[in-house]
């Protein structure tokens, strides 16, 4: 017998006995099964602009920096004052429309990681420039993928890390986002995705917070049209 | 007593078949279920005709409420055990859920806290009729404690089964007891009573413990 | 008493009387009460979530054959390899396989509860591996070689102060009162190792069937530095983490953070399904998950006590519950501690030798109360209790509680007992305390009261012949 037959037999043989379904515990009617949560989690907005605001208010609260801008000419001024302000030397992106707009506009040395990359290399980047799959209002959630991320590293190796994304990728709330990718990819999934909640932290000295424990330890979002 | 002099103030007949003797938790607790199914039936009889049992305690409320029916489970009793669960409550819970009774008469000068017992708040998720029925007793001043719903300790034969945890825990709700300011302390478990009574003593504290039913008695 | 048992009670001895620690306990969990209540209030409604998860859990673990196939078969489709592990025994065995036919000279490690329950490290470190903990926490008790305080929170036991000194002392930094400083202390070091190392280990909080994926949950990054960096990635996975659709992160992801940590949700929340794929700049050349049984498989056989399995391992429970903030983290000396642990304790590692953690319970209930998939925590230790005492009753408590049966049957008995109590009463008072106080389990830290001079029964009698 495989592994795999051992262990499937000692669960079709321990499930020979049912258990309770919790819906009948509480010696109340049966409940009938309400497959989706939007009932229960927190509300997500309706309009994309309470979406939007939405995602400001948690992102912030997040810890993340979160601008709205009316042109890729502004995010482009923007992230020259973030370079400016910190410093940059190198950053490390992939290639995408809204990346290669804005990287081309900084002019700084670059690590594109579409083809490898040294680690090394990505890892002396003050910043990343990156796109995302979608943003979630419900939580301040950036989702991001190998593809629409530049691979799995490059959000989370350097310390600063800048999102672009469009309007039209605002997502109310996680099941939202997870249809998206899911209809998106049709079953040929990326193998890595990643809801990204605000800069890197730890609250394991004390349970006191502190940011950029081992991923950035800053995280900006650029809202484009 | 007290009790007894509540439920009559208000109107009602009460009777104490005094062949009673206990609901049978100890050994339930301590997982020897057949012995204490032998206890239970014995008090299943005695409450058998009865049209409605009162319990001073959430334990015991507990035991009988929710317990009796796990016990005999699939056992030919079953429906008697179900059936004396229905008729049984805890006494706050009987007053302000049974009885709609928020008012009872009583007065009593003093401030006081008052230490939520687990069987009562979480087997039979009484955690407002106390309340309720001390905000109405005159002169009585109600604060709340930080560690309100935080077990005492007692815990049945816990206690001395593991008297350092259960100590320690007691030391805690007597902690927030004394960051109320409050002279009293109510319950309406009287274990829960004798625990904190016992960690209070030990630590020499003023504090006094009562008996929700007690303090309801007063006039 | 068995071994276990006894350094149950030593330890809890100390830890009951260390009021320093005591005091951090409730200083630490402070601030997550507090931001946990936030969050649930956030929820429409918090009950209706629990009620959903505990659905949705109980679908997927009584029909655990099922979507662990689904979820196989997925993942292989993408390359990824899946070893199934009856034990302990064989996952160890095929890491270590893993790491040999890579020629692996330096392996990372992120937070994983499941690789503690098969004491893991251990068994690559006796073969001659580096195991080098990521996790802040974990990485902490490693320098400290002691297990894990808690299951989210290893290190919630020490201070600045002794991190600041650990640091100074294995790693010759400097020393420093500011947590941030002793993070970055941390961090520096760990930058190299993500970049150097050549295999990856971790957990996974959820193993979606649907899709073919593992979801892993943290705040600090170092799980998907494990994962992205070197060129092998083994994720260890208990067979019960299973979920059956990706839609049902969406509510599993936000209530394990507010549950677990208080927060609304956790920083980073990452589903692999496979290694690299065609195109892809980064990621692993092979992936593995080990999928393991370790006993899980009988728990499951026992039908009342099945739901434990729907544990998400969120430490909830733990933070609620009063033992485990008095006697530590470290009394429970197994992988689970608090709740949840001396619920599974004794199904994973044997009743008869763990049945001590169901009986240091007061049965508080606060366990169940908070657990966010609704498990009946405090009524499974009272079942612990009753299979211990089935499967070998212990001669002298059965006497007692026969004894117990026969006073509560005659109530002639149980009044002249409360009769002779109340006479003895002022003799107890000479001995109290010392070796012959019976009652000395309580009296030695308690007073004791004074029996009521008439009992309830007297005085009813008394009322009624006038």
């Amino acid at each position: 017998m495989t592994n795999r037959e051992i262990i499937l037999g000692r669960i079709s043989e321990a499930l020979k006995v049912a258990a309770p379904h919790p819906a009948l515990q509480d010696n109340a009617a049966p409940v009938p099964v309400v497959s989706s949560p939007e009932k229960w989690l927190p509300p997500a907005g309706a309009t994309l602009e309470e979406q939007v605001e939405l995602f400001r208010q948690n992102a912030e609260a997040l810890m993340a920096e979160f601008r709205a801008c009316a042109t890729v000419s502004e995010a482009i001024q923007y992230v020259k004052t973030l370079a400016a302000a910190g410093g940059w030397k190198k950053i490390g992106r992939h290639r995408g429309e809204l990346t290669d707009s804005v990287a081309h506009e900084l002019g700084l040395a670059e690590v594109q990681t579409d083809r490898g990359y040294a680690v090394d290399d990505l890892e002396s980047c003050d910043a990343a420039l990156t796109e995302c799959e979608a943003l979630v209002a419900q939580t301040g959630s950036v989702l991001v993928s190998a593809p629409s991320a530049g691979g799995r590293a490059l959000s989370v190796l350097p310390p600063h890390h800048v999102v672009l994304a469009r309007r039209n990728q605002m997502e109310p709330d996680l099941t939202a986002a997870l249809q998206r990718v899911q209809q998106k990819f049709q079953n040929k999934f990326p193998s890595f995705l990643s809801f990204i909640s605000g800069p890197s932290r730890t609250g394991d000295i004390e349970r006191i917070l502190v940011l950029g424990a081992h991923g950035p330890k800053k995280l900006t979002i650029l809202l484009l049209p | 007593m007290s009790i007894v002099q509540v439920l009559e103030r208000l109107g009602h007949t009460v009777d104490y078949p005094e062949a009673q003797t206990c609901c049978g938790q100890p050994p339930f607790n301590s997982g020897y279920w057949d012995e204490a199914r032998t206890v239970a039936e014995r008090q299943m009889a005695i409450f058998r005709y009865a049209e409605t049992v009162v319990i001073a305690s959430g334990s015991c409320g507990a035991m009988v409420k929710v317990f009796y029916p796990e016990l005999f489970h699939g056992h030919p009793r079953e429906a008697e055990a179900k059936a004396l669960a229905a008729k049984t409550f805890e006494f706050s819970d009987f007053l302000v859920n049974q009885l709609g009774v928020l008012d009872v008469g009583a007065q009593f000068r003093g401030r006081a806290t008052f230490h939520d017992g687990c069987h009562s708040l979480r087997e039979l998720g009484s955690k407002k009729p106390p309340r309720q029925l001390l905000q109405h007793v005159q002169g009585l001043e109600l604060v709340e404690m930080k560690e309100a719903e935080t077990c005492c300790g007692f815990g049945g034969l816990f206690a001395v089964k593991f008297p350092m945890i259960s100590t320690a825990m007691g030391e805690v709700k007597c902690a927030s007891i004394a960051d109320t300011g409050a002279d009293y302390v109510i319950s309406n478990d009287s274990s829960c009573l004798m625990q904190i009574r016992g960690v209070l003593d030990r630590q020499r504290k003023p504090v006094k413990t009562l008996h929700l039913a007690e303090v309801l008695a007063q006039t | 008493m068995n071994v276990y048992a006894k350094e149950f009670n030593a330890s809890a001895c100390r830890y009951t009387a260390d009021l320093r620690h005591r005091d951090l306990i409730q200083k630490a969990l402070a601030g997550y009460y507090a931001k946990r209540d936030e969050f649930k209030g956030r929820f429409q409604s918090w009950s209706g979530a629990r009620d959903l998860a505990a659905e949705i859990k109980w679908e997927a673990v009584n029909h655990l054959d099922r979507y662990l196939d689904e979820f196989v078969s997925r993942l292989e489709a993408r390359g990824a390899k899946v070893f199934w592990a009856p034990g302990a025994q064989e996952a160890q065995d095929y890491i270590v396989g893993v790491a040999r036919q890579h020629k692996v000279r330096a392996i990372i490690k992120s937070k994983s509860m499941t690789a503690e329950e098969i004491h893991l490290n251990e068994a690559l470190e006796k073969k001659g591996f580096e195991v080098a903990e990521s996790d802040l926490g974990e990485y902490i008790v490693q320098l400290r070689k002691e297990p894990p305080y808690h299951l989210v929170f290893p290190a919630m036991h020490l201070t600045r102060q002794q991190i600041s000194d650990l640091f100074h002392d294995k790693l010759n930094s400097e020393p420093t009162n500011n947590p941030e400083d002793l993070t970055m202390i941390a961090r520096r070091i760990m930058r190299r190792k993500y970049c150097e190392a050549d295999m990856g280990i971790s957990g996974a909080n959820f193993a979606i069937a649907e899709t073919g994926m593992i979801s892993i949950t943290e705040n600090e990054g170092n799980a998907r530095l494990t994962t992205s960096l070197p060129k092998v990635h083994v994720a260890l996975v208990g067979i019960e983490k299973v979920l059956p659709k990706l839609s049902d992160l969406a509510l599993f992801l936000p209530m394990l953070a507010t549950a677990g940590a208080g927060q609304s949700i956790t920083c980073y929340n990452t589903l692999y399904g496979g290694p690299r794929q065609p195109g892809e700049p980064d990621g692993p050349e092979e992936f593995h998950v080990v999928l393991l049984d370790n006993h899980r498989t009988e728990l499951l056989a026992d039908a009342e006590q099945r739901d434990a399995l729907h544990c998400i391992r969120c430490g909830a429970c733990l933070n609620v519950c009063p033992i485990f903030k008095n006697v530590g983290g470290h009394s429970y000396g197994t992988t689970y501690q608090g709740p949840i642990g001396s619920v599974i304790t004794p199904h994973l590692r044997g009743l008869q030798d763990w049945k001590h953690l169901s009986q240091a319970s007061s049965l508080c209930g606060a366990c169940t109360e908070t657990c966010p998939v609704k498990i009946n925590l405090h009524h499974h230790l009272l079942h612990n209790r009753r299979n211990a005492v089935r499967a070998r009753p212990a001669f002298l408590e059965k006497l007692i509680q026969s004894g117990f049966v026969l006073l509560m049957r005659r109530p002639a008995f149980y009044q002249l007992a409360a009769r002779v109590g109340r006479i003895a009463q002022p003799l107890q008072r000479l001995i109290r305390g010392t070796f012959f106080d019976p009652l000395r389990a309580w009296t030695k830290t308690r007073s004791f009261p004074p029996l009521a001079k008439k009992s309830f029964r007297e005085l009813w009698r008394e009322r009624k012949t006038p």
